[in-house]
């Protein structure tokens, strides 16, 4: 395991921040997801602790949500482009890739392929996470020609529907009609039709989600990385609503995340028959791993 | 496509000086695009990422070809040149060697990812096999980009020939990943004349390559989760106080500015120094860099068969650019023509800001868009200089 990478020789432990020594102590590196996953947040010292964003954004909570599910934390590589989002990614205790604008998934594309010829034996999980400006709009062709080469990796687009860190403009992904900077009469077409697009350009996994339960969040993020792994590409579509360019009181962030889970972000889980049987092996040899380690916590009890 | 390390072949790996100066050789009559893939099939490359467009095209079908039959490890199209120009950047992380190559238009849309890549601690190899980029637009050759990349700190060495094309190609990959420069090295020619005609080209042998590259002797290790000390964040954009985002960057540049420098006695080493200089004691002097040098050439040995007194400095970097070597070799001169393809002049501009009397340079002559530049306009100009009367004939 590469977790080698971060762990501090003995003598040196003391003269390092207490944040570096507590991550490597107590974080979520080498543990399973019962011990350090969302379920247990706030009781392990989490990759995203602190960030920039504005209080109460709900894109923030969901980019904890990812950091803490990953399965195999120590050997992910994270890329994203300029946006909101990048300020708490560029903060994960995770290598982040930050590129230019648009391009995460054109380099995640050569990050993949060549992890894939230096590690042929090992996993390297790849995910680019990227608001929908940088998903859709600029970064468009690259997204859809990533998904059409088959590139194994994950994409994830936190969708506010807005570009939030350049002050509030609209995007593809803006609902037809919102009045928003450089829509001054409203945004006079659609939304994109993400997930659609995915999948006729050969995502092989995707959902579409308004993150409100954290289980469900949880077990979606590692699917899509499972799958990636060994299919082909998987995207996730996620509502992260911003609180600030749409005023949402931060204390209605969450009834607005419910709100919209009934209504343009219904749940939408797609996956092809190879995806299908990837995740029924790794869930039912989680399931497996879980009830073993279950029945030795038992037998030591008795 | 998916990665053919099945096909690796048996080579002997050997380190580049060996390469570039004692190995073997066999004269071949090639293209030049030719010449540059064939540098590729020794320069143990891991992966090359392709996007069409003339003249280019012709160098990333060959290293297709050369991948299919197990020279490098990993190849592929993308999208266009953004995409590949950003994927060069993404597979770097990840500590393999890479090359590309890219035209004119093609440059330009990729730009925005390349100049990032000094920055990044890139230590790709870019081939540029320049052409037209103003409207109206045509395919034919000039080599005004490479105006356009001597700003962001890649180290740019310009080939006269499919010779230099070759042998600066094969040099480029070492330069770029000497641990004090690590940074990426263009490697350009001019478009059809150079990668569409066929010279005489002195080879090494097809089963002798450059030592495999070593993500592990790197200035910022690669960012796989592998090599300590831990790397979480590569070259995020510096976003803290105006202060200290001033600083940051400033510092970064510096560096990869000064990388650019320490580039230069690798060029001394493998390529002999960054210029080449024929009658030193001359009044009147060419200097020019890749084909027009080809053409500068041919005039000073027209001027020395009819006895005038004409020196040649043939550039082969332009960045670093040979600021001490050029001033060096003119301080004796009267004047200075620069012979050049494109319109904007950009090596008489480096020229002339090189040297303490830029009033003596002559801006030109100059082609741009597709005409070869005849001998008799550089001639005319030798004339001139030495206050000689010149019947042009063209
Ligand atoms: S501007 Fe919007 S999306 Fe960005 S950090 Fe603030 S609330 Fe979140």
């Amino acid at each position: 395991m590469s977790l080698k990478y971060i762990t501090p020789a003995e003598r040196f432990k003391k003269y390092l921040p207490k944040d570096y020594v507590e991550l490597v102590d107590y974080g979520p590196f080498g543990k399973t997801q019962e011990e350090a996953g969302p379920g247990n947040m706030g009781q392990f010292k989490e990759l995203v602790e602190e960030h920039p964003m504005c209080s109460g954004c709900w894109m923030a909570y969901y980019i904890r949500l990812i950091f803490a599910s990953l399965p195999n934390p120590e050997d992910t590589v994270t890329l994203g482009t300029a946006g909101c989002g990048r300020l708490a990614i560029s903060q994960a205790a995770v290598p982040f890739i930050y590129g230019n604008y648009g391009d995460q998934n054109a380099m995640a594309s050569g990050l993949t392929r060549a992890f894939r010829l230096r590690f042929p034996d090992k996993t390297k999980d790849v995910i680019t996470i990227a608001g929908d400006g940088g998903t859709m709009d600029i970064g468009f062709s690259m997204t859809m020609h990533s998904w059409i080469r088959g590139e194994k990796f994950t994409t994830i687009m936190l969708d506010n529907e807005v570009y939030g860190n350049t002050g509030g403009q609209s995007s593809g992904m803006s609902p037809q009609g919102a009045i928003l900077k450089m829509a001054p009469k409203g945004k006079d077409f659609g939304k994109m039709p993400a997930t659609e697009l995915a999948r006729a350009a050969g995502c092989v996994y995707t959902v579409r989600m308004s993150p409100t339960n954290i289980k469900k969040a949880a077990k979606i993020i590692r699917r899509a990385i499972f799958v990636a792994r060994e299919v082909g590409p998987t995207f996730i579509h996620a509502y992260t609503s911003c609180n600030i360019e749409y005023s949402i009181p931060t204390h209605e962030v969450f009834a607005d995340a419910k709100a919209q889970e009934k209504d343009r972000f219904t749940f939408e889980e797609y996956m092809t028959d190879e995806a299908k049987e990837v995740i029924e092996r790794v869930e039912a040899e989680e399931k497996a791993a879980r009830m073993a380690r279950k029945a030795q916590k038992t037998e030591a009890v008795n | 496509m998916s990665p053919n390390p099945e096909k690796k072949l048996e080579k002997t790996l050997v380190d580049i000086n060996y390469l570039l100066k004692e190995a073997p050789r066999e004269k071949h009559f090639i293209t030049g695009a030719q010449a540059m893939a064939e540098a590729v099939k020794r320069a143990s490359v891991d992966m090359a990422i392709a996007y069409p467009i003339t003249p280019q095209s012709e160098v990333m079908h060959l290293v297709g070809d050369i991948y299919a039959q197990g020279h490098i490890k990993e190849y592929y199209r993308a999208e266009e040149e953004l995409g590949t120009m950003s994927a060069i950047a993404g597979a770097a992380r990840a500590g393999v060697r890479l090359f590309t190559a890219t035209s004119g238009p093609g440059l330009l849309r990729g730009l925005e990812a390349i100049v990032s890549w000094p920055g990044h601690r890139v230590p790709a190899v870019l081939g540029i096999l320049t052409r037209v980029i103003n409207a109206p637009l045509s395919i034919q050759p000039d080599n005004i980009e490479m105006a356009y990349m001597m700003h962001c700190g890649a180290v740019m060495l310009h080939a006269e020939n499919q010779q230099d094309t070759f042998d600066f190609t094969l040099a480029a990959f070492a330069i770029a990943e000497k641990v004090d420069v690590y940074i990426p090295v263009a490697v350009a020619t001019e478009g059809f004349f150079v990668t569409h005609a066929k010279g005489y080209v002195e080879m090494t042998p097809e089963d002798m390559a450059l030592n495999e590259f070593d993500p592990v002797a790197a200035p910022v290790p690669a960012m796989d989760n592998e090599t300590p000390p831990a790397r979480i964040q590569r070259d995020a954009p510096v976003q803290k106080s105006n202060f200290m985002s001033y600083l940051i960057h400033a510092v970064w540049q510096q560096e990869i500015w000064d990388s650019n420098k320490r580039a230069m006695k690798y060029i001394y080493e493998y390529l002999g120094g960054p210029i080449e200089v024929k009658n030193p004691e001359s009044e009147v002097f060419l200097i020019a860099s890749g084909c027009a040098a080809a053409q500068a050439r041919e005039a000073w040995r027209y001027a020395q068969e009819a006895g005038l007194s004409v020196g040649l400095i043939k550039v082969r970097a332009i960045r670093p650019f040979p600021i001490d070597e050029i001033r060096d070799a003119v301080k004796n001169a009267k004047s200075i023509i620069v012979p050049e393809h494109n319109i904007i002049g950009w090596l008489c501009k480096e020229v002339k800001a090189a040297i303490p009397n830029g009033g003596i340079v002559t801006e030109g002559p100059r082609v741009y868009g597709g005409m070869t530049l005849p001998v008799e306009l550089i001639m005319k100009e030798i004339h001139n200089s030495l206050g000689l009367e010149y019947d042009l004939k063209l």
